[in-house]
């Protein structure tokens, strides 16, 4: 694994995640928040979870990001400008960070260097999901059509017959 | 220097904290949205680290857990989406300063 390409990939998320929090115009927003979500799959590429990192830029970017951006353009006010900045949260978030630095700094971890790893192909994925995993797959699968049945009545209109 | 685990944990460590910075100082409630995907997505990346440099079991457990949280987030995401567009539907507003009222 390479230190440079793990502190560009680094640096772009952080950069857009960074972005996304604060930057007071809203579409301005919600675009550094699918391009930070394509920094975080290039993480996953990095750490041999190729496909879970696809998975990422299906879902994220090309549902929940576009969805956000749906969802700002529905709901528009007249300034749509939002505070970025908040002294009280940017306390509490950097007090957070340094104590999660902290507690990882300290830790003593039992793996740290890099084992030899097979590749995980999909076909294993597959294969785990459909023998060992298969109870969470159909809960999942119930729970994404209760979603999607929930949005769906609470957006829609009642009509005046 | 070669890449250990502590590098991607601080990492994960730094995007919660951005995440939790707009959930906590945004005033629009889809921004509280983003904050909270993206602490979300903080906790995949920890759980793909910790699989990718810990013991190779026979089933890949960190993928599978990943994968059903990326579902259990897109999901919750959709319905709190729907949730913003009904609320400003009623009161005409995404400010959350704003609504502090149960009675519609």
């Amino acid at each position: 694994m390479n230190v440079i390409a793990f502190g560009a990939i680094a640096i772009f998320t952080l950069v857009f995640a960074l972005a996304a929090a604060t930057n007071p115009r809203l579409m301005h927003a919600a675009l550094s928040f699918a391009a930070m979500f394509v920094g975080i799959a290039a993480f996953f590429f990095l750490l041999g979870a190729e496909f879970v990192g696809l998975v990422q830029i299906f879902v994220y970017v090309g549902a929940v990001a576009v969805l956000i951006v749906f969802t700002i353009l529905l709901t528009r006010r007249n300034a749509d400008k939002d505070r970025g900045f908040n002294w009280g949260g940017i306390l509490v978030a950097v007090l957070v960070f340094f104590g999660l630095v902290w507690a990882i700094l300290r830790t003593k971890f039992v793996y740290t260097s890099l084992p030899i790893a097979k590749a995980l192909s999909v076909k294993q994925i597959g294969q785990a999901l459909m023998t060992h995993y298969v109870w969470p797959l159909q809960c999942v699968a119930v729970l994404l059509t209760v979603a999607l049945i929930g949005a769906l009545v609470l957006v829609m209109e009642d009509k005046p017959e | 220097m070669t890449l250990t685990l502590q590098f991607f944990l601080v990492v994960s460590a730094a995007l919660f904290c951005i995440g939790l910075l707009a959930a906590l100082s945004r005033r629009h409630a889809i921004f509280i949205l983003i904050g909270i995907e993206m602490m979300l997505a903080a906790a995949n990346l920890n759980f793909i680290a910790f699989w990718r440099f810990g013991p190779q079991s026979p089933y890949p457990i960190g993928v599978m857990v990943v994968i059903f949280s990326i579902a259990i987030a897109a999901a919750e995401a959709a319905v709190g989406l729907a949730m913003v567009i009904a609320v400003y539907r009623h009161f005409r507003t995404t400010n959350v300063d704003q609504l502090d009222r149960l009675k519609g």
